[in-house]
C-alpha cells in the first residue's frame, strides 16, 4: 500500500516546525514516530501534501526532574519511556503504561508527543495522564501555553491543540500510589479499556483520587463520581468494591466495536477500575 | 522524477546514496532499490513484523517507516546478520531447534530476537514471548521460537 505523493521536510527546532508549518498552507501535518500517522496514509485515510518530520528536534527530546515534577519530551518513544530509571524510580506507573503499548517494534517508534495529539479512543497514555492532571505543553505561533490533561481530550481523535501548534513536553507530579490496569485487545494490545488510578494515601486513608479512563468512550477522561466515592475514605475491600461498582453509571456514549459491546465494556469499566485502584493501593 | 529526496543510509554496513520519492517506504526501498528481499513484506498495516529491521540498532517494522526517515542512520536487515558458513547465534537457534516452517516470518524473528538479547541478555520465557508479541508466524505455534531464542541466549 503506497500513501498519496508528499513532500518531506525536517524541522531541527521547535519554532522551524512551526513555521515549515505555516508555509505548507494547510497540506501539512507532522511526523514523529509515524505509528499512526504513516498507517493512514498508506490506507489513504489521510493525505498530507507536507509532512514536517519533528523526530529530530533535540528540544522534544529527554526526561528530565525539575522542582519535584518530572518532565517528559514530545519526542521521548514509549521503549524510551518504559526503560527510563528516572520514571521507574519515582512514578512506575508511567513506565508500566508505557511497556504495555503495541509490541516492541511499535514501542521503538512511537512517542508520546504523536500518542497524546492523535488521541486514539484506546490509547494508553491518555488515561495515566488524565489520573496524574498532567500538564500538556504547547508552543504556537502565539507563544507558550500548558493545558491540563483533563481538559485536553475533548472528543474522538480531537484535542485542544491548533494545527499550527506543537506539542512539546509534559509535565506532573510524580505519584507513588499509582497504577493502571488495562484488558488489552490481543492483537493490537490497544485498550479495549483501560483505568488509571492515582491515589494521594494517608496510612490507610484515601486523601484524594485521580481516576482517568481509556478506551471506553470517545476520549480519555477523568472517573469524578469513583474519585469522590475515594476520596476521605478508609480504603477496604469493601469501599474500593462500592466505588468500582459506580465506575461506568455515569459514562455517555459508551464505544462498540466488534471486539467489545457496550454491556462488556460497562463491565469491564467496573472491574479494571477496581483492579487499579486496588493495586495503586497497595504499593 | 520530481519531488525526490536524497537519502544516504548505512544498510547492513554499506554507504547507499538514492534519490527517492518521499513516500518510498523502507520496506520497499531495501527490496526494490537494493535487492535485499530477505525483509519480508506479510500484512503492510504494521501488525506481522514480517518487515521487521534494525534502524540503529532499535527493531523496526520497515513497513511503516519511510526511506527518508531513516536518512543518516545505519540499517541492519537479515542479510547482514551472521555470514556464509558462520550462522549469528539466533540463527543457529533456528536452525538447531526447528524455529521454522515455511519461512516468511523468519528474518523478522531474528530480527527480532536480535533486538530482544540486545536488551536483556537472559530473557525468561516470558519476556521472549513479549519480545515477539510484535511478530506472527502462521506455522510454528512459536514454542520452537522461543526454544530457538533460548538457545541463543545460552550460546552468549
Ligand atoms: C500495530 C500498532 C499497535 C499499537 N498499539 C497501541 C497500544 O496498544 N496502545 C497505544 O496507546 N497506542 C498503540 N499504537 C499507537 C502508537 O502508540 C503510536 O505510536 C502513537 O499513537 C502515535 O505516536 P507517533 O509518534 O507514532 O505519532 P505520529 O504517527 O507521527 O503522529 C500522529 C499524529 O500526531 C501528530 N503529532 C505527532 N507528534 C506531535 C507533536 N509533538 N505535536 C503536535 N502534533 C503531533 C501528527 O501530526 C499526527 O497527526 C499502536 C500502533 C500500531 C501501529
Ligand atoms: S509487513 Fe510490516 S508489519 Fe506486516
Ligand atoms: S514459519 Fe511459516 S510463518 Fe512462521
Amino acid at each position: 500500500m503506497i500513501p498519496q505523493e508528499f513532500q518531506y521536510r525536517r524541522a531541527t527546532s521547535i519554532d522551524e516546525a512551526i513555521s515549515l508549518l505555516k508555509e505548507s498552507g494547510d497540506e501539512g501535518k507532522f511526523l514523529a514516530g509515524g505509528h499512526s500517522l504513516v498507517p493512514l496514509m498508506k490506507l489513504r485515510l489521510s493525505e498530507p501534501g507536507v509532512l514536517i518530520d519533528i523526530s529530530r528536534i533535540p528540544q522534544l527530546s529527554g526526561i528530565t526532574e525539575k522542582d519535584g515534577t518530572i518532565q517528559i519530551g514530545a519526542g521521548v518513544t514509549h521503549a524510551e519511556v518504559a526503560s527510563s530509571d528516572l520514571v521507574r524510580r519515582l512514578c512506575p506507573v508511567v513506565s508500566e503504561c508505557a511497556a504495555e503499548i503495541g509490541d516492541p517494534q511499535v514501542r521503538n517508534r512511537g512517542t508520546l508527543g504523536g500518542s497524546l495529539a492523535h488521541a486514539d479512543p484506546a490509547a494508553d497514555y491518555p488515561a495515566v495522564m488524565v489520573a496524574l492532571n498532567a500538564e500538556v505543553h504547547i508552543k504556537g505561533p502565539g507563544g507558550w501555553r500548558a493545558v491540563k490533561s483533563g481538559d485536553f481530550f475533548q472528543d474522538l481523535f480531537t484535542v485542544d491543540l491548533a494545527e499550527d501548534e506543537i506539542i512539546a513536553a509534559v509535565q506532573f507530579r510524580p505519584a507513588r500510589n499509582a497504577a493502571y490496569a488495562k484488558l488489552h485487545q490481543r492483537a493490537s494490545h490497544y485498550a479495549l479499556v483501560g483505568v488509571a488510578a492515582v491515589l494521594e494515601m494517608e496510612g490507610r486513608t484515601c486523601r484524594s483520587a485521580s481516576i482517568g479512563i481509556t478506551g471506553a468512550t470517545g476520549h480519555a477522561q477523568h472517573l469524578a463520581n469513583v474519585e469522590s466515592a475515594l476520596s476521605g475514605k478508609e480504603l477496604t475491600p469493601e469501599t474500593i468494591a462500592a466505588a468500582a461498582r459506580i465506575a461506568a453509571d455515569d459514562l455517555e456514549e459508551v464505544n462498540v466495536d466488534l471486539h467489545a459491546s457496550e454491556e462488556y465494556r460497562r463491565d469491564m469499566v467496573r472491574v479494571f477500575t477496581k483492579r487499579a485502584v486496588e493495586q495503586a493501593a497497595s504499593r | 522524477m520530481a519531488n525526490e529526496t536524497p537519502v544516504s543510509i548505512k544498510v547492513n554496513g554499506k554507504e547507499e546514496q538514492r534519490d527517492v520519492e518521499p513516500r518510498l517506504l523502507l520496506a520497499h526501498f531495501l527490496r526494490e532499490d537494493l535487492g535485499l528481499t530477505g525483509t519480508h513484506i506479510g500484512c503492510d498495516t504494521t501488525q506481522c513484523g514480517a518487515c521487521t529491521v534494525l534502524i540503529d540498532g532499535k527493531s523496526v517494522k520497515a513497513c511503516t517507516v519511510f526511506a527518508v526517515q531513516a536518512d543518516g542512520s545505519e540499517v541492519t536487515t537479515i542479510e547482514g546478520v551472521g555470514a556464509e558458513g558462520e550462522l549469528h547465534p539466533v540463527q543457529e537457534g533456528f536452525w538447531e531447534e526447528h524455529g521454522l516452517q515455511c519461512g516468511y516470518c523468519t528474518p523478522g524473528m531474528i530480527m527480532s530476537g536480535i533486538h530482544l538479547l540486545n536488551e536483556n541478555k537472559n530473557p525468561s520465557e516470558q519476556e521472549i514471548r513479549e519480545g515477539i508479541s510484535g511478530n506472527f508466524c502462521r506455522c510454528t505455534g512459536y514454542q520452537h521460537i522461543v526454544n530457538a531464542i533460548q538457545y541463543a541466549a545460552k550460546k552468549g
